[in-house]
Formats: structure tokens, C-alpha cells, sequence
């Protein structure tokens, strides 16, 4: 990317941030606590999900044999299923049916399905009314705007500026101003377009093949009302949306409010299996309903589009599972502060748009919005169905990255970039993909390589070339690694006295920045008897993996497996102080080296405050580390550790330690690597760091220690805040 | 069904802001008159000794009336205790308007049809439509919206929900 695109980009996502950020966060943030409360009031959250996903990997699994099954159970109950190609295949079907039917007035219940192949525009364009019935969706058809959100589309504008929206476009006798008032005129207005309506379209939530039943998840009652007060019903659905049996929805419908709006359950759960025998009402009839013509057409519209391709293909299949809750934009910290325009492609947003829009629309719809995924992990657990959401954009990503043409200023990173990559990778995604090359550079060259980074021309040249924001301060790199220290040292337990062994992971930040915090892990394991080395070993991949940079992760995953497997087999623990690189090995790794190899380090490795109180738990001394004699921290964990579940047990080693423990509860700090030193993304990481900013500015913490296990959410803090922080193993740190 | 499914059912009722009322097939007629705002259209009621006839509730209605109701009055097939939803049968007489068009709907419940959960819930539906492919509405408290920038009850469907449980059904 050049800088001019790079100063267009974040002067793009500042107006989206001062136009729809107050909304859009107001609203995400609500959704997000609420299914935190939600899922929490499930038995069995966990046992759900699980039976979710069994059900969508076998339906894709089996899918050309379903759409055979629905297609005979449809035609049985007198319906029809048309199997369309792709979107011009669509709209030519539900043209034709829309003329058949010689409907002036189509209405529609709200359908991303429909939006992805824009069947609006080509209905109108041959003169059919089209509107939407959802209020939401209404408000946007008066707008002429696209959804900033799947599931509530509307979130980014406000009730004051819905008020003036419809004031100044119906020109209402007294003007609209409660949300009561604007729900009522809609309701009205609408009730009028139904009335109305010939055809009525829907999408469909689930389609359960054994009965062809449609499972339809609504709040308002328009979806009911578009099916019942129309003789003709046509439901678009992708092909994906196949169940096998009914039975089948019984997790889904208990998953899919929670995790999208937080809401246990919508209003309506409507199961259809039309035609259906309900009478359509003629307002101007007189017969009573039991004599109401019932005479009802229903076509089934499956939509390919792209979908049997990426259920080939072994990467983006997993998409295919997704039921559009939204889960994983409600939970993402950078999609809670700019929404769906900016954080999104051609029809879909958030964290699995980048799946969707890659496969259904060509993977350039997915490079618009696909670097807005940090791929922080806070939405894996949150998906219903399990989908690892970040791995979906990193693989999107590298393909992206394979597109590009050679930069002219490619020879800035040559030296440092020994990577896999093929040449045209973008400058600033190599730069930062090296990382590890470059750390190594800067120890053995510093201090001048501090000095020389920090003067404001060679700061000048590289936000020019390779995009590093100015206003970001570089991390200093010390001349003496981590290792070197140690290596001098030597171990201070003795092979007879110690408990046990392990190998500290010397991560690329603790190696050559924060050298300090590495010094401070090797002091409170000894002090805990436990025989500590510090060998030397290569990055463990995350820094090229950020980038999208797959294959030379894949060959760091390798190099430092080949590291560590000898301690491993000696029976020495693994402990590692960046949680980003114990994510790797747990998560990533699984993607990257052999099963066996991963569950081996998977299985020895663990984040340094986990294993502090793995080793007090045991009965190690906790008198022989600092204690906290009642010593006010606010704690942030790490975006990546608490998806791993273990951001509990640095607080419960601090308070065991007699600390006074207040953490943060927001989703990430936008530091997120090297995500906000990018200057097109300076604003967007700022905005969401000043969450967590405000959170530590609060009468209640301004006065605490500040402690962050992440090497980004120290700097992130850093920034934010006047007081230093530094990691909770410093605290307890016997040499403190 | 047990009297702890009922109990359990009325509380979650009690949470969506949905009323309710106990009564026996005797009682029937007094307690739906407590319970409809006229004028009232409803279809017929499937439950033995029960009936709309000697009420002020308009069976089959015309478009009209239906039109001009305040309240419909319908059978629910089963109800699910721990969300608190009624779950009603769109069908040939007309249940799904007569549900879904006036302000409020009073759903008519026999406590022998109480299931305590989703799970159970899906299991009886599948049953059903298995054999016969049919509609299934499961409603949970009376439609809203938060489209117009804050919550709203009574969107495009009733404002307010009631339930009437027969105890002796
Ligand atoms: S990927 Fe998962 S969390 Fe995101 S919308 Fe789809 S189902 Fe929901």
C-alpha cells in the first residue's frame, strides 16, 4: 500500500469513527455484555456449541444429498426448489415467479441472502415495489444505506437521527420523535404495504431438510406477517442453511439469540413448511377466515454462489458452518468502534465477513476491511459453531498477500527478510512479519540502532515507506538478549535441589526489549525451586502469522518445535511470558506442525503466572516472592491468554500474594502487535485503547499499580496512561 | 405436566412481562372475559368442556372484525416452562391472523401441555411434523424492537401477551 492509500484509509475509518462510532459502540457493547449473561444462564453452553457444530460439519459434509432430501420433502408438501447457480441465476428465478404471480408489491422480511445478491435493485429495475418490513432494514431502504451489522443492520444511527430521517421524508402531520412514535408509524405504513403485497420473501435462519422446514428467527412479527398476508412466498436461502432433520434446530435456536443480541430467545421462532394452510387475509373480503382462500405457492430459492467451491476448499469451509449470529463483531474490539462500514465487504461484516466475502464475492471484496482483524481470538470462544474466525483471516490474507505486484521500495526489508514469501508482499506486512530478524538486528547494533530509529528522519522515512506511525514510540532494544544475560549467569538451582525443570521461552520481546520482565520470570522460578534454562530459540512464528505470512510461519513453527522438543522430552517444562507466542503453541501450532508434535508442546507449555500458581498450588514457598502487603493493581490481561482461560490466574496469584487486584474488562487493548503502530490504523487503536484507558482512569484505579502480561498492552498502556506499567511477574519478582 | 414445570413456566412468564391466569374448564368463560379487551375475535378451542361460544369472543371471524379487534384469542398446542413460550399451530381456521394481527393475544394452555425445555420441545414438534409437514410458531413474550433506538414493545405483532392456564386439561 502506498502512503497516499494509507492517509486515505485513516482518514476513512476517522469518519467512520466520528460519524457512526458513539452509535455503533453504544449498541455492540450491550450485545456483547448481554450474551455474556445470556449463555451464562445455559447448563450446558458448551455441550450446545459442540452439538452445533456436529450438526453443521455433517449437513456440509452432506450437503449435496441434502438439497436432493429437501427437495423431495418441499415438492411433497406442494412447494417448489429452484438450485441457483450464483446471484444472476437468482434474480432471474424470483423475477420470473414476481411476473407470474403479476405482483405489483413484494415485501420482504430481512435476509442478508437477498442484500448479498442485491435482488431489490434488480426487482424494482423491472418495476416491482420492494420493501423491507424490518424496522431496522426499513430505515436503511428510506436512507438508501447499506447495514453496518447482519443481525440489528441499523445500529449506527440513532433515534434522534431516525426521527429526522422520516420527519423530513414523510413529512408526518406532527412530527416523529419517540421511538414509540417511530415503531408505530412503521408499524402502520407497512401494515398498509403488506396489506398490500402479493409476494412475500424471506430468507431462512435454518432449513431442515427431512420436512422442509424453514426455521425463521424474528423479533418483530414481520416475518410472520410478510408469510401470512401473501398468497405467494419465495425464501432465499445459501445452500449452508441445510440441517438435516428438524430436530436438529433444538441447539441452534437455544444459541443463536444469546450469542448474537443477548437476547435467551427472540420474540419468534417461526418453523414453516409452506405453502402452509393458513388463509391469507383479504381486508376487502367478507368471508370469515375459515372460508379465506388458502390457495398459497411457495418457491425455495438455494443459493450456490460460490458456496460449493468453498466447501472444497479445506480452508474456508469451516465459514459454511457460520449462522450469521454476529457474536464475533459484537466481541471484537475494533468492530465495536467503527461498525460494519468500514468493518465489512460488499454485503457482510465483522469478524467471518472475510469467509463470506471471499467466497461469495471474490477474496478483493475481503482485502477492504480484512487487516481490521487483529486476530486477537476474542471472538473463537463466542462462536456458536466453533469456527476459529482469526485463522479464516489469516489464511485470507495470505492469498491476499500473494496478489500483490513488487514494491519498488522492496530493498528497505531485503536484508531483514529471510522469510517464505514471494516477492510483492507488502512492505509494511514484511517489515513486520520479520520482526524477530529485526530484534536480533537491534540488540546486536544498539544502542545505535535505538538511536538511529528514533531520529525524526529516519522515523520520517518509515511511516513513508513502510507505514509505522510517527506518534507511536518505537521499542528501545536492549544490547544484551535476555539469553546472553542468562547464559552468563548460569542456573542458581542445582540439579539435586531443584523440583523440577523448565525452559523459559526467551519470546522475541522478552529476548531483546523487555529484557527486565524475563530476568524477573527466571528469579521468582528459582525462588519457587525450580531449576530454570534459557536457550536460545527462534520466534515462534506469531509475528509473520499477524501478516498473513502463513508459509514462513509455518517454517518458524517447525524451527522452534526442533528448539524445544529435546527439553520437552526431557521432561522440562515450557514456560512462556508473551501470551501471544503460548497462543501459538496452543492454538496455531495445531494448524502448523504434526499432531503429535503440537499436543507434545501444546501439553508442556505454560504462560509464567499460570505456572507460578501451578507451583504454589504444590506446596512451593509463596513467602520466598514479594508479596503485595495489601498493594493497590490494576490488572489487563491479554486478549489471547483469556481466550485460553488462564487471565485467572495471575489474579489469583496476586491476590494469594496479598495484592489488591482490580482488572479490566474490555475485549482487547487495539495495540494488538504491530496493528497500532500501522498509521492507517493509529486513530482505530487509539479509540480502543481509550476504553481500557478510561477504565484505568477511574476514581477506583487511578491510584494502582498497573500490571499487563501482553508485550502490546504495555505499550498500548504505556501510551494512555502517565504511570509506567509493567508485567504482573515483576511484581512478585523476589528481586524486586 | 408437573406443577414444578407450571411453576417454573409462570416465572419465566413473570420475566417477560407476559400475565397469565389459572382457571378450570368450568371457570373458563369468567376468567377469558378478565382477560380479552373487546372487541375479541378467536378461533375455535381444541380442549374438552372449553369453547369460545357462550363468550363475547368472535369465532371465524370476517377481516373486518379481525380488523377491528382489540384482542385474539387462540389455542397454544404446548408450552416450553424454562423460556416461558407458548408455541401455537398456524392452521386452515386461522390461528396464525387471529394471533398476530390484534394488539394482544391471549393464548389458551392446557397445563398437561407444559414441557420443561427447548430440548423436549423439538422433540414433540419433530414428532408432529414429521407425519404431517405444518407450521410451528414459537413465540416468547410479545413482539419488540430496538430497531428505532430503544426497546419498543409491539412491533409489527401484539403489544401484549396473556396466558390462560387450564389446570384441569
Ligand atoms: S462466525 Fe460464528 S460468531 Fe461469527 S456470525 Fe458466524 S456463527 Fe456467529
Amino acid at each position: 500500500m502506498s502512503s497516499e492509500s494509507r492517509a486515505a484509509k485513516a482518514a476513512k475509518i476517522r469518519q467512520t469513527l466520528a460519524a457512526e462510532g458513539e452509535a455503533v459502540a453504544a449498541n455492540t457493547k450491550g450485545f456483547n455484555e448481554g450474551r455474556y449473561e445470556s449463555v451464562g444462564g445455559l447448563d450446558d453452553y458448551e455441550g450446545l456449541k459442540e452439538r452445533a457444530r456436529a450438526i453443521k460439519e455433517d449437513a456440509i459434509e452432506r450437503l449435496p444429498e441434502l438439497i436432493e432430501q429437501v427437495r423431495a420433502s418441499v415438492e411433497a408438501n406442494g412447494g417448489t426448489v429452484y438450485l441457483a447457480d450464483d446471484a444472476a441465476d437468482a434474480n432471474r428465478y424470483i423475477a420470473e415467479v414476481v411476473a407470474d404471480r403479476d405482483a405489483d408489491t413484494l415485501v420482504k422480511s430481512k435476509s442478508m441472502t437477498t442484500e448479498e445478491i442485491e435482488v431489490n435493485d434488480h426487482l424494482e429495475a423491472r418495476g416491482t415495489d420492494v420493501w423491507e418490513t424490518d424496522l431496522g432494514e426499513f430505515v436503511l431502504q428510506v436512507a438508501d444505506e447499506a447495514p453496518s451489522h447482519i443481525v440489528a443492520p441499523a445500529i449506527h444511527k440513532s433515534r434522534e437521527g431516525i426521527a429526522e430521517l422520516f420527519n423530513a421524508h414523510f413529512e408526518p402531520d406532527e412530527p416523529l420523535e419517540t421511538a414509540e412514535e417511530l415503531t408505530q408509524f412503521a408499524r402502520e405504513y407497512l401494515g398498509e404495504r403488506i396489506e398490500e403485497a402479493e409476494v412475500g420473501m424471506t430468507g431462512a435462519n435454518f432449513v431442515a431438510a427431512d420436512t422442509g422446514t424453514l426455521a425463521l428467527v424474528t423479533s418483530e412479527g414481520n416475518a410472520r406477517k410478510t408469510v401470512q398476508a401473501t398468497d405467494t412466498h419465495v425464501a432465499v436461502a445459501g445452500v449452508e442453511k441445510l440441517v438435516p432433520n428438524l430436530r436438529d434446530l433444538h441447539p441452534f435456536v437455544e444459541l443463536i439469540g444469546r450469542s448474537g443480541t443477548g437476547q435467551d430467545i427472540t420474540s419468534y421462532i417461526s418453523l414453516f413448511s409452506p405453502p402452509g394452510e393458513s388463509p391469507t387475509v383479504e381486508f376487502d373480503g367478507e368471508a370469515p377466515l375459515s372460508e379465506q382462500d388458502a390457495d398459497r405457492e411457495f418457491h425455495l430459492v438455494l443459493l450456490d454462489n460460490g458456496r460449493m467451491a468453498m466447501r472444497e476448499d479445506d480452508q474456508l469451509r469451516e465459514t459454511l458452518y457460520c449462522i450469521r449470529c454476529s457474536a464475533c463483531a459484537n466481541s471484537c474490539a475494533n468492530f465495536q468502534q467503527v461498525g460494519g462500514h468500514a468493518f465489512g465487504g460488499e454485503t457482510y461484516s465483522g469478524g467471518i465477513a472475510t469467509g463470506w466475502e471471499a467466497g461469495v464475492h471474490g477474496e478483493d471484496s475481503a482485502s477492504e476491511f480484512n487487516d481490521l482483524c487483529t486476530g486477537c481470538s476474542r471472538c473463537v470462544n463466542q462462536c456458536p459453531v466453533k469456527i476459529d474466525i482469526p485463522w479464516i483471516n489469516t489464511v485470507v490474507r495470505d492469498r491476499l498477500n500473494r496478489e500483490g505486484a513488487p514494491s519498488e521500495f522492496e530493498f528497505l526489508v531485503d536484508g531483514l527478510s529471510p522469510d517464505a514469501e514471494p516477492s510483492g508482499l507488502d512492505i509494511q506486512k514484511r517489515f513486520f512479519g520479520n520482526f524477530g530478524t529485526l530484534a536480533k538486528l537491534g540488540s546486536a547494533t544498539a544502542p545505535l540502532s535505538n538511536w538511529l530509529a528514533s531520529a525524526d528522519a529516519s522515523r520520517r522515512l518509515l511511516e513513508r515507506f513502510v507505514g509505522i506511525d510517527s506518534r507511536r514510540e518505537l521499542p528501545s532494544f536492549e544490547r544484551e538478549t535476555l539469553v546472553e544475560w542468562f547464559a552468563d549467569r548460569g542456573p542458581r538451582v542445582g540439579p539435586e535441589a531443584a523440583d523440577r525443570e523448565a525452559v523459559l521461552y526467551p519470546d522475541v520481546y522478552t529476548n531483546h526489549i523487555q529484557t527486565e520482565r524475563g530476568k524477573a520470570a527466571v528469579r521468582t522460578l528459582e525462588a519457587l525451586g525450580v531449576r530454570v534454562r534459557v536457550p536460545e530459540a527462534p520466534e515462534s512464528g506469531r509475528a509473520p502469522l499477524s501478516q498473513g505470512m502463513v508459509a514462513t510461519a509455518d517454517e518458524l513453527a517447525s524451527e522452534t518445535y526442533a528448539a524445544l522438543a529435546e527439553h520437552v522430552d526431557a521432561g522440562r517444562d515450557v514456560v512462556v511470558i508473551e501470551p501471544s507466542d503460548l497462543a501459538m503453541f496452543h492454538r496455531e501450532y495445531e494448524r502448523l506442525l504434526p499432531e503429535a508434535a503440537h499436543e507434545r508442546l501444546a501439553d508442556a507449555s505454560y504462560e509464567v503466572m499460570e505456572y507460578v500458581y501451578g507451583l504454589l498450588e504444590n506446596g512451593a514457598p509463596g513467602d520466598a516472592l514479594a508479596g503485595g502487603d495489601g498493594e493497590r493493581v490494576a490488572y489487563h490481561s491479554h486478549c489471547q491468554q483469556r481466550t485460553l482461560g488462564l487471565a485467572g490466574h495471575t489474579e489469583a496469584v496476586l491476590e494469594a500474594l496479598d495484592y489488591d487486584v482490580l482488572t479490566s474488562d474490555v475485549e482487547c487493548c487495539g495495540m494488538a502487535g504491530s496493528f497500532g503502530y500501522k498509521s492507517e490504523y493509529y486513530d482505530l487503536s487509539r479509540a480502543v485503547g481509550e476504553d481500557l484507558g478510561e477504565q484505568f482512569r477511574e476514581p477506583d484505579a487511578r491510584d494502582r499499580t498497573v500490571v499487563a502480561s501482553g508485550t502490546s498492552c504495555l505499550e498500548q498502556l504505556d501510551s494512555l496512561l502517565s504511570r509506567p506499567s509493567r508485567h504482573p511477574v515483576q511484581l512478585v519478582d523476589p528481586g524486586r | 405436566m408437573s406443577a414444578k414445570a407450571t411453576d417454573e413456566f409462570e416465572e419465566s412468564l413473570e420475566g417477560l412481562g407476559v400475565t397469565w391466569s389459572r382457571t378450570t374448564a368450568a371457570a373458563f368463560e369468567a376468567t377469558l372475559a378478565d382477560a380479552v379487551t373487546g372487541p375479541a375475535v378467536g378461533v375455535g378451542l381444541p380442549f374438552e368442556g372449553v369453547s369460545l361460544a357462550g363468550t363475547d369472543v368472535t369465532s371465524d371471524p370476517t377481516p373486518a372484525e379481525l380488523d377491528a379487534a382489540a384482542t385474539g384469542v387462540t389455542a397454544a398446542e404446548f408450552a416450553i416452562a424454562d423460556y416461558g413460550s407458548v408455541v401455537l399451530r398456524p392452521d386452515a381456521p386461522g390461528t396464525e391472523p387471529v394471533a398476530l394481527y390484534p394488539e394482544r393475544h391471549v393464548a389458551v394452555l392446557a397445563e398437561s401441555d407444559v414441557v420443561p425445555d427447548m430440548e423436549t420441545a423439538f422433540g414433540r414438534l419433530a414428532d408432529a411434523m414429521t407425519d404431517e409437514a405444518g407450521d410451528a410458531i414459537i413465540a416468547t413474550g410479545p413482539s419488540a424492537t430496538a430497531d428505532m433506538g430503544s426497546l419498543v414493545k409491539g412491533a409489527h405483532g401484539p403489544k401484549d401477551v396473556h396466558v390462560v392456564v387450564l389446570e384441569d386439561r
